[in-house]
């Protein structure tokens, strides 16, 4: 029997029999009568459903559309009716966005306001970052952006600066068990909460047909999109020592258990070419869920995470029960949705270089922020004495698993590094990738944008501006 | 004194908090039941079999409705009763109702209606506008044509000839609260809905004919919307009807909400079309006779259709005067969504067209755009009846004398001079344009953009700049206010002054977030002399105020705070009346300012008056009615005086694109709206600043794509992509030109709900500089809308004759 156990502005709850995908949204929403979240999409792409969620690591925005009660267990949630301080002063950025005119139909407001909040705590100044997974229709973001500039120089409210000192005992303190109100037929099985590696590793030998979950920002879809019934599922968020990003000789070692974003604080330095890519994976409150382990495992041909890992030759650490396999990561993608990922086996954890100066990461889509990859080039090419050396070049969005550009790669290795070299190496694309016409971009365009992205790996390495982002006016 | 100022929206502590309530926050009995439709899988078929024997032995299903359980099957269009509630032997797009599944959860319901097992033969559909043209399939029975002069024979000997294909899509209006109705059953069959629609009397309307009851048994009520942009004019109503229908069947409650990609599959959203265009112009660019043809792809059923793509008709001119014009438009039936309102209604799809064509004969004659554009523009208002606004033009040349350096010599451009005794140039559909203020406001938006030093300074950096381009563009808007069907200018109000001088204000309009209610009132307080936080506002009620016109065509605030000043001046009369007479002073001596009441030596708080008046027993409340003055409209012929007003701006866009892979941002944005008086410059900038990155999001990355099933494949955020924060312009000004509007409209305000989205058109033609950038001038862009990366990417390797 599951036992979770959370606090819901700043009240212990204790739930007892808590379907395993019953989503935090529809509990407040339902159970609750906490109306103030809302649901825009019920897929992790609008944000109107943020709430904050507060554990050690500090307070950070979620989806609570894509967020299972079971990733809750020992943390402290924060939704739009609890940001106000108890005796109802507002929080500094429910202030700014009244005086500066950020709502107009209000459906997505409270939405914005916890991913304020939750940057607010964290002091980030970076809005647009911040708020790329909230989408509004009204506003056009600008007085919302006047908003959370206004709110930059209030301090962080005590409820909240200290929340998360007050978690275990509160949480101890007890609340009264509540039932669910039997939305879902009785499960086969509880869910599994593992929380060290080899636990997991055991309830997934001895369950090879459980769905393990760890961010659920694509497992979420499954049950809220697709409405499957999961069972019997392994959560992993509590997987504790899967977690660290560690640096061992002149690698990193990144715990499949580790956020997008945790990844992403980790590179911002030495890894720039990574951390430009990283930037632009999903949204913040997605990042903030999804980890580097379910990115990979998860096999999407259009994923983000795995055409750079594979440019920085990546190698994965997959584990079943007490056996762990190395293997380069490119080699793990056999087929659309198709790994080599033996029953029972899990990824560990996958290593990289601690630098990759000449990495770079192009990610094509039609909306800049928050947009699944058209197509995502990563290029990591070494040039020495004007001759290249060595090169990897990784896709997505080109084929049906992230594919290195191996032709390419050939055409270019021990070539001359010049403009005429990388131009009689664009015809290879063809032979490399077979792209296919959807929704995001045509066949022919997904092909021209890849050479035209060696192009511009090739002009970027020479200094010249090739980023709109560059540019200002 | 309340009028005018820059007020919050009335609920912004509401939406902060998290308070405010929407439909679905509505605390329902617990016996609550709830719904969800069974979707055609196929565009266009015989629906053969239908086994929903699953669908009834699911979990919490407490009962299922389909086409056998109501031969009299209810409609739920809103024009020509072509919209079967539930499909009906055929269905006709993909995501077309089937069946209704009522639950004892939303879960619960979504989960059964995808458990039928259906049966079709299915027929060819027809999905784009070459399939309708080559099948004849259309609304009405051919295309309507509207000609002014002859514009064959003006085109024939005109010097310079262009012509094109333009290609122009849709929008999905993706307001962040879905489509959601609640019925709940009261006694003797009567009915209350809660509905999020922008048009309640026709929720009432359809719910009582669905319901055979008269429109009196139902009331419907609507406190806010979370976004409506037109998609809540007429899609509800399916919502509405199915809860209705099922509460009456059931005797509970009913609630019924899509899930996000049913929304998006089943609701119909802004039409595409393509335009095709052949103009002819002097060498200077003249223009001097369009011929324009729009292929609208209206879908399956005719919902607002015609006058959609009428009021594409009515804005081909857009701020031009053009001497002959025949306009050609078919209105094609298609299987797809049935495509409907949306922010603008036709405007921005007409609009664009002559756009495209300032923009195409710019380059054709090889001259400045602005210039161009400048050199077609209607001349300008001379002397306007009424209260006269400053001339901008002599504030535009006093300050244009002080700063030499950037003077314009604006009769070189051809701006013609105020001419007085000057004919009054009309529109394509003979409408005299008598407010015109284009060259004033572009020439003041044009020196406060630094437009010209911009576009040398873009030129010489671009001559430096091989793989990124930079692009700028000035288009202007002129957008006709009122509806085209004449009637629906019209709206109620009712108003009470309680005994503790308290008021309660209702009118016919609806909350959608444009803060409509706190406009209303202002101008309601206005009357009274009292701040705006006095007036209560509630929400929207077809008991309160009857037969009202949907929340649309931007009318709201004219429409709705006529209505409500005049409620309010009938209540204000009364109580001058009473304390004239008490006082032995004339009427028109007792003032209403800041809470007080004066009248010869006495000063009364209002709320004082207000008890005074009710022990003397003068009547609190009233009505307030109005009706827009001066409108004729003959749609067949294409002629009359369809618009009270027109609504003007203009915007600078300034785009930067990558000629690799066709990405680009907005970097610089400066907009010069006209709003008239303002009623509330804070709401009124909101509305323009959101309403230019709405459209800019439809000419950019909104794309929605069908395959070749006909099945809409961008059915989620995941996959249709409205603007994000970091989508904005990274510089953003936008300013209110401020001067009233010359007709008597509220407050001497202008509507603004609707005008300032296609201030988004700059963003397509900036992207159409930039490409122009990249080629050698004999090619012109020809960009298509959207003007995604792959569409600017394919535009770059035209204009380099790459293709």
């Amino acid at each position: 029997m599951t036992d979770i156990a959370f606090l819901l502005n700043g009240t212990p709850v204790r739930i007892t029999d808590a379907p395993p995908t019953r989503t935090l949204l529809d509990f407040l929403r339902e159970e609750r009568g906490l109306k103030g979240t809302k649901e825009g999409c019920n897929e992790g792409d609008c944000g109107a459903c943020t709430v904050m969620v507060t554990d050690e690591a500090g307070p950070r925005a979620l989806n609570a559309c894509i967020l299972f009660l079971p990733q809750l267990a020992g943390k402290a949630v924060r939704t739009v009716e609890g940001l106000a301080a108890p005796d109802g002063s507002l929080h500094p950025v429910q202030t700014a966005m009244v005086e500066h005119h950020g709502s107009q139909c209000g459906f997505c407001t409270p939405g914005f306001i916890m991913s304020m909040a939750a940057g607010h705590a964290a002091g980030r100044k970076d809005h647009d970052d911040i708020l790329a997974g909230n989408l509004c229709r009204c506003t056009g973001y600008a007085p919302i952006i006047r908003a959370a500039k206004a709110a930059e120089a209030a301090s962080v409210p005590d409820w909240i600066a200290t929340e998360r000192s007050f978690i275990p005992a509160q949480i101890s303190s007890g609340g009264e068990a509540e039932g669910m109100g039997g939305q879902t037929a009785p499960l086969s099985s509880p869910p599994m909460r593992p929380t060290t590696k080899d636990a997991l590793a055991t309830a997934y030998a001895a369950h090879p047909q459980a769905t393990l979950i760890a961010g659920a920002t694509d497992v979420g879809l499954w049950v809220t999109k697709q409405l499957r019934d999961l069972d019997p599922v392994i959560f992993l968020n509590g997987v504790a020592d899967m977690k660290g990003i560690t640096r061992e000789a002149e690698t990193l070692r990144i715990g499949a258990g580790a956020t997008i974003n945790d990844l992403l604080d980790a590179v911002r330095g030495p890894i720039p070419g990574l951390a430009a890519m990283l930037r632009r994976f999903a949204s913040h409150q997605v990042r903030n869920a999804a980890t580097v382990g379910g990115n990979i495992a998860n096999g999407s041909p259009i994923g983000d995470g795995p055409p750079a890992l594979i440019a920085m030759g990546a190698t994965l650490h997959l584990r079943q029960g007490d056996a762990r396999r190395d293997l380069a990561l490119e080699d793990f993608f056999l087929d659309y949705r198709k790994q080599d990922r033996r029953p029972g086996e899990f990824v560990e954890a996958v290593t990289i270089p601690d630098q990759a100066p000449a990495l770079r990461c192009y990610k094509l889509s039609k909306r800049f922020d928050q947009d699944i990859s058209a197509v995502c080039g990563c290029f990591n090419i070494a040039v020495e004495d004007g001759i290249v050396t060595a090169a990897r070049i990784a896709f997505g969005g080109m084929a049906a698993i992230p594919k290195r550009a191996a032709q390419v790669e050939a055409a270019l290795l021990g070539k001359p590094w010049t403009m005429e070299a990388v131009t009689a190496a664009l015809p290879a694309f063809a032979q490399d990738f077979q792209p296919l016409s959807d929704m995001r971009a045509s066949s022919a365009y997904r092909l021209k944008a890849a050479q035209n992205m060696c192009l511009r790996y090739f002009l970027d390495m020479s200094g010249m501006a090739t980023d709109v982002l560059e540019v200002s006016a | 004194m309340s009028m005018g100022k820059a007020l919050p929206h009335d609920a912004a502590p509401l939406h902060v908090t998290g308070q405010a309530r929407y439909v679905d926050d509505i605390p329902l009995p617990a016996d609550a039941l709830h719904l969800a439709f069974g979707l055609s899988q196929k565009a266009h078929a015989e629906i053969v079999s239908m086994d929903l024997s699953d669908v009834r032995a699911a979990s919490g299903v407490v009962a299922v409705f389909s086409a056998e359980d109501w031969p009299d099957m209810p409609d739920c269009s809103p024009s020509i009763g072509d919209e079967p509630l539930l499909a009906v032997g055929k269905v006709a797009y993909v995501g077309h109702p089937m069946f209704i599944v009522v639950a004892t959860s939303h879960l619960a319901a979504r989960k059964a209606a995808r458990l039928g097992r259906i049966e079709y033969r299915e027929l060819t559909p027809l999905l784009t506008v070459d399939d309708a043209m080559a099948a004849g399939s259309r609304f009405e029975g051919g295309p309507v044509i509207w000609a002014k002069g002859d514009a064959a024979a003006a085109i024939a000997s005109a010097p310079v000839v262009i012509e094109g294909r333009f290609e122009v899509g849709g929008q999905e209006h993706f307001y962040l609260e879905g489509q959601i109705a609640a019925a709940l059953p009261q006694e003797g069959g009567d009915m209350i809905v809660h509905s999020s629609t922008q048009h309640p009397t026709e929720i009432q309307h359809k719910v009582a004919h669905a319901l055979h009851v008269p429109m009196n048994a139902v009331r419907v009520e609507v406190r806010r919307m979370g976004g409506g942009f037109g998609g809540k004019e007429s899609q509800g109503n399916h919502l509405a009807i199915a809860c209705a229908l099922a509460a009456r069947a059931t005797g509970r409650p009913c609630k019924m909400r899509y899930d996000r990609d049913d929304d998006m599959v089943v609701t119909g959203k802004r039409h595409d079309l393509r335009i095709l265009y052949r103009v002819g112009a002097d060498a200077d660019g003249r223009i001097l006779g369009v011929e324009f043809t729009h292929l609208f792809r209206c879908g399956w059923s005719q919902d607002l259709s015609l006058p959609v793509a009428d009021r594409a008709m009515l804005h081909a001119d857009n701020a031009y005067f053009l001497p002959a014009i025949r306009i050609e438009s078919h209105r094609l039936k298609t299987n797809t969504q049935s495509n409907t309102a949306y922010r603008g209604f036709g405007g921005p799809q007409g609009m664009i067209g002559i756009e495209r064509v300032l923009d195409h004969l710019a380059f054709a004659v090889g001259r400045e755009p602005l210039d161009v554009r400048r050199l077609n523009f209607y001349r300008e208002m001379a002397e306007a009846p009424g209260a006269l606004p400053p001339d901008p033009r002599d504030i535009y040349a006093e300050r244009m004398g002080g700063r030499p350096g950037n003077a314009v010599d604006l009769t070189s451009e051809g701006a013609p001079g105020p001419a007085p005794g000057a004919e009054i140039q009309t529109t394509p559909y003979h409408m005299p344009v008598e407010d015109f203020i284009g060259h004033g406001l572009v020439g003041e938006l044009e020196r406060t953009s630094d437009y010209r030093a911009r576009k040398a300074a873009i030129a010489e950096w671009n001559a430096g700049s091989p793989v990124l381009k930079r692009g700028i563009a000035l288009t202007p808007v002129k957008f006709g206010i009122s509806f085209t069907l004449t009637w629906l200018n019209q709206a109620g109000a009712l108003v009470h002054v309680y005994q503790d001088g308290s008021v309660h204000l209702n009118h016919g309009g609806t909350e959608m977030g444009q803060g409509l209610f706190q406009k209303v009132a202002q101008v309601a307080a206005g009357v009274f002399g009292l701040d705006a936080g006095q007036v209560k506002i509630t929400a929207t009620d077809t008991a309160k105020v009857p037969n009202t016109s949907a929340t649309a065509a931007s009318s709201g605030s004219d429409l709705n705070g006529m209505a409500a000043r005049n409620a309010c001046l009938t209540i204000r009369a009364r109580l001058a009346d009473f304390l004239a007479e008490r006082h032995q002073a004339h009427p028109s001596e007792v003032r209403f300012e800041e809470g007080r009441v004066i009248v010869a030596a006495a000063d009364y708080a209002f709320e004082e008056v207000a008890a005074l008046a009710y022990q003397a027993r003068i009547s609190l409340s009233s009505t307030g009615y109005y009706a827009t003055p001066k409108i004729t409209w003959d749609r067949v012929r294409g002629q009359g005086r369809p618009f009270f007003y027109f609504a003007y701006g203009a915007a600078v866009t300034e785009v930067v694109i990558d000629t690799l892979t066709g990405e680009n941002r907005i970097l610089r944005t400066d907009i010069l709206h006209d709003t008239g008086s303002s009623l509330n410059p804070a709401l009124d900038v909101g509305q323009v600043e959101g309403a230019y990155v709405q459209g800019s999001g439809w000419l950019t990355t909104e794309e929605l794509v069908w395959d070749a099933k006909g099945r809409l494949t961008t059915h989620a955020p995941s996959t249709y992509k409205i603007p994000a924060c970091s989508d904005r312009p990274r510089i953003f000004n936008v300013a209110l030109w401020n001067r009233p509007n010359p007709e008597d409209a509220v407050g001497r305000s202008k509507a603004v709900g609707e005008p300032p989205f296609m201030l988004g058109i700059s963003t397509l033609m900036a992207l159409s500089d930039a490409v122009a950038a990249c080629g050698d001038g004999h090619i012109y862009p020809a960009l298509d809308a959207p003007a995604t990366a792959e569409r600017v990417l394919a535009a770059v390797e035209r204009v380099r004759g790459d293709v």
